[in-house]
């Protein structure tokens, strides 16, 4: 997974038929210092996570799918989580 | 998912089977400013989108997945046409990530 925040959302009336009722937004990869990478990504949000949320976004396609319900979709980028606390240890 | 800007159009007779009945397009990927983001690439298309469109699109494996009902041989497929983006204005962003940090981080040093 990734550490992402999310800086958007984006709405389609025109997708395909897994996008059904899928909540996309818009993220943008962070490292553990939350400096911002400029890398943006559409992810399916399936935990209901906001703008401005630091979230997880699992990158591969079969968790896209368990995550959907669905067998081979075409989708790779999911918020599976919103980080609440991160610790971290830096050396010396 | 990444977003993309459509900017061509490719045709092409001489082609895999399964490519049969795909359009193919020019897509120049984009950030949510519209700012470009790597080199154009070819991305098959299975939701009738059309020039200059802002779309999303998908790579990898999961791209073979794009046209309903079979497989295709496409590593970047177009999955959605975007209506709207909204993006938080960055300094609003970079100061709620900084308050973030100060809340919710904690740092040891081993």
């Amino acid at each position: 997974m990734e550490l992402a925040v999310v800086i958007g959302n984006i709405t389609s009336t025109i997708y395909h038929p897994a996008y059904k009722s899928c909540k996309l937004m818009l993220v943008e990869n962070i490292n553990p210092d939350m400096e911002q990478n400029g890398n943006i990504t559409v992810a399916v949000d399936s935990v209901d996570a906001g703008i401005g949320d630091v979230v997880l976004v699992a990158r591969e396609g079969k968790t896209a799918g368990d995550v959907l319900g669905q067998k081979q979709v075409p989708v790779r980028s999911v918020i599976v989580g919103v980080v609440d606390h991160l610790s971290v240890t830096k050396s010396r | 998912m990444k977003l993309g800007i459509i900017v061509g159009k490719v045709w092409a007779t001489q082609k895999d089977p399964q490519l049969k009945g795909v359009k193919l397009y020019v897509l120049q990927p984009v950030n949510e400013k519209r700012e470009k983001m790597g080199k154009p690439i070819l991305a098959a298309d299975t939701v009738g989108a059309g020039q200059g469109e802002l779309v999303y699109w998908v790579g990898a494996r999961e791209a073979t997945f794009a046209m309903p009902g079979r497989k295709i041989p496409s590593d970047a497929s177009i999955v959605g046409i975007v209506d709207h983006t909204y993006s938080e204005n960055k300094d609003i962003l970079k100061q709620r990530l900084s308050d973030w940090k100060n809340k919710n981080t904690s740092i040891s040093r081993d």
